[in-house]
């Protein structure tokens, strides 16, 4: 066994790289990228229509824009990057061969047959139910069976994860535990395995009774499980951009984790209590018990949250102590100063970093909290919770580790590098905006998902705040930035991987400055450098969540009493 | 590095820096203090969503909510009766594309049990400019008490999609002294 699979040694690294495991990681990630581009094309289009002094589209074409924009931002751009994450953090991180490659493609061509059903399905125009097609609003069986296939195809690609791990420790390919960026990558596939088994139990049938051969779907029901698919869909990218985060680190500054056992505790944290969510969902439901509530969005007392708080300090904290290894330890912050900001990999990840934890991450439990869910449940403050999770956090971060791959894994010059380097701040500004904007906006009621709320078509109007206009048209603004930054994004990465110049087989080659020669001396676990940078900037996001946390209430307290 | 295994071998057995144990103790008792905010709530807080619920069918819930219509109807408005119900009175509110079904006429500080609804898909009852929001399901029947507390004209927006024309569904709730 093992004797086909071919390597290479990477110059820079020094890794085996699996020449399977590097196909397959190049086409989900051209796949992921190619998705990012339709689904962000869509995302243009339903900001400028909710710009209420553009208001683009028709209705019915702004409900199949919405539809088609959650699809393929939400799931299949994020789900094709993590294929290529788990190939790389088992496969490549481990140097070790892929298990059953022949799975491997199996895994790409049913994700990308079923991404493109489920898109024909929603352009046919009889399959505008948005994302989460809640019933009894009916699509067309092609929408249903294209995410089943697609969710097949995802669950192979996580057993052959689990193989190529299984692989690696037998045939020794590394000494001890495995690394903290493999670690993370097992948690996201862990979840991932819960996710996609949650959406064919809800899916199956929903399909089957999309052409008439199950009665009904409980509404109540489908929530539940739909978002134990939904929302534990977004865990896997948050357990698959912290460890990214962990990657570059690792590679642009040689940082290393302060602690192994912290790290893993935290991401342990994820696997046992992030699944929990689909309870965000439930919060103004009739039906579910107030317990059942305040257990299940608390994630059992917030233990879920403690452990993105912790990854909140070991991430700048491993950069922090680095740096201060190297040398950069003047005051407070010149081990942030002197970062490499001129290389996209480290701006885009610290900037997901810091966009992540303060506006994705606080908003989050915020608006998980279950009787503050009241004022915000269904606004349009829920998107720009969400885009700052999954934008601001996620895709930011798999757009950084984009100027790793290039080189590493494309094996190809970086074309554009001017606009490499532009592009995580004008993507990350821009979605920040969106998120902030949507936010603020959802704070004055605005409803989400709502093609007019000048309401100039209903039998009756309602006047939302003119704050409520400004602040909608200020998100349609931060769209068009984030959409250059994300046009930015695609140009690179296509010009490199196509155009760009093939690197000689021996060549060392990052593309952009990283914190100089080798890595960092070596510092243990417990005795590595104080990092009092980033106990300050901890303390700034603590103070922050807790002034949040109790505005709400207080904004809560003043609306109509409910019982 | 984050990309090579630990470099300590037994790396469970090694101490933690006291930075990163007192951000973890932090961390855990803001979430138990997180955790019993909502339960404080529930023992002393106003705002908080009714749990009272039942399986209903559509019929039955949209002839309970005629019977309150033709009972408590003072006015008409573009074709919607407008309800005066009795405070304390049970009020029906059905859901269904694209209206909210009647409009209502309360008084404040008046406490009301509200119905919720739907006759066909989900929608979300959503008030406003108060925003207040709660899920509205076929099927289930959702009882709420609620006591406005703030004069005038109130939109009911529908925040959960419901088909093409969602954006048209809308109703009012009015309140007099």
């Amino acid at each position: 066994m093992g004797a086909t699979a071919v390597f290479r040694t990477c110059p820079t690294t020094g890794l085996k790289v699996d020449r399977d495991a590097e196909s397959l990681i190049r086409w989900n990630a051209v796949a992921a990228v190619v998705f990012l581009a339709i689904g962000g094309t869509f995302a243009l289009t339903v900001a400028l229509t909710r710009w209420p002094a553009v208001h683009l589209l028709p209705p019915d074409w702004f409900y199949l824009a919405l539809t088609a924009h959650g699809l393929d931002a939400l799931l299949v751009w994020v789900i094709f990057f993590e294929m290529a994450v788990l190939y790389f953090a088992s496969a490549v991180v481990l140097n070790s061969r892929i298990a059953t490659p022949k799975l491997g493609w199996v895994q790409f061509w049913l994700m990308l047959i079923g991404a493109l059903m489920t898109n024909v399905a929603v352009l046919q125009g009889d399959s505008s139910v948005m994302f989460t097609s809640y019933v009894p609003l009916q699509a067309s069986p092609l929408f249903y069976l294209g995410i089943i296939v697609f969710a097949v195809g995802a669950l192979i690609g996580c057993g052959v994860f689990f193989g190529t791990l299984v692989v690696a420790k037998e045939e020794k390919t590394y000494q001890g535990s495995v690394p903290l960026v493999t670690f993370g990558a097992l948690t996201a596939a862990i979840i991932a395995v819960f996710t996609l088994v949650s959406g064919a139990i809800i899916l199956i049938p929903t399909w089957l009774w999309s052409m008439g051969l199950v009665s009904t779907i409980d509404t109540l029901m489908y929530k539940l499980v739909w978002w134990a698919m939904g929302h534990s869909s977004q865990q896997i990218n948050v357990a698959a951009h912290v460890s990214v985060w962990y990657l570059i680190g690792a590679v642009v500054l040689g940082a290393k984790p302060l602690s192994e056992k912290v790290s893993r505790f935290a991401f342990l944290l994820y696997i046992l209590f992030l699944q929990y969510a689909s309870a965000h969902h439930l919060l103004a439901e009739p039906g579910v018990s107030a317990e059942w509530k305040v257990f299940n969005t608390s994630y059992a007392m917030y233990l879920a949250v403690m452990g993105s708080m912790i990854h909140g300090m070991t991430v700048p904290g491993a950069l922090e102590a680095a740096q201060r290894a190297r040398g950069y330890t003047n005051g407070l912050f010149e081990w942030l100063r002197k970062a490499p900001w001129s290389n996209p990999a480290f701006s885009g990840m610290f900037l997901s970093l810091v966009f992540f934890g303060f506006v994705g991450g606080i908003s989050g439990v915020v608006l998980g909290t279950e009787q503050i869910n009241l004022i915000m449940h269904n606004t349009i403050y829920v998107p720009g919770h969400f885009h700052g999770t999954v934008v601001c956090g996620t895709t930011l971060a798999f757009m950084a580790v984009t100027y790793l791959l290039i080189p590493l894994v494309f094996r190809r010059e970086i074309k554009f590098k001017k606009m490499a380097q532009l592009q995580p701040w004008l993507f990350g500004i821009g979605a920040t905006g969106i998120s902030m904007f949507m936010m603020g906006a959802g704070t004055l009621g605005v409803a989400r998902r709502h093609w007019d709320i000048t309401f100039a078509d209903a039998p009756m109007g309602f006047d939302y705040p003119a704050a409520a206009f400004l602040m909608m048209g200020l998100n349609g603004l931060s769209a068009v930035l984030a959409a250059i930054g994300g046009a930015m994004y695609v140009i690179v990465t296509v010009a490199s991987v196509f155009f760009g110049r093939k690197l000689a087989e021996n060549e060392n080659y990052l593309g952009f400055a990283t914190a100089g020669e080798g890595i960092a001396p070596t510092y243990g676990s417990s005795k590595h450098h104080a990092i009092p940078g980033t106990v300050v900037l901890v303390a700034i996001f603590f103070v922050a969540f807790v002034l949040y946390y109790f505005v709400n209430w207080k904004y809560l307290s003043e609306v109509w009493p409910l019982s | 590095m984050a990309i090579a295994p630990p470099s300590e071998r037994v790396w469970w057995n090694e101490p933690i820096a006291r930075t990163e144990l007192v951000w973890m103790i932090v961390a855990f008792l803001w979430g138990v203090i997180m955790f019993f905010t909502m339960i404080f709530w529930h023992i002393y807080g106003e705002q908080n969503l009714a749990t009272e619920s039942y399986r209903v069918n559509p019929e039955s819930f949209a002839q309970r909510a005629d019977e309150m219509i033709e009972q408590y109807t003072v006015r008409e408005e573009d074709g919607f009766p407008v309800v005066r119900p009795p405070p304390g009175s049970e009020v029906y509110l059905i859901a269904r594309a694209f209206q909210w079904y009647p409009l209502l006429e309360l008084q404040k500080d008046k406490a009301y049990r509200l119905h919720l609804s739907s006759v066909d898909v989900q929608h979300d009852f959503s008030l406003q400019p108060v925003n207040i929001n709660i899920s509205v399901h076929p099927g289930y029947e959702h009882v709420l008490t609620i006591t406005p507390t703030t004069l005038g004209e109130h939109g009911v927006v529908c925040n959960e999609y419901c088909g093409l024309g969602h954006h048209m569904m809308i109703g009012k709730i009015y309140v007099t002294e």
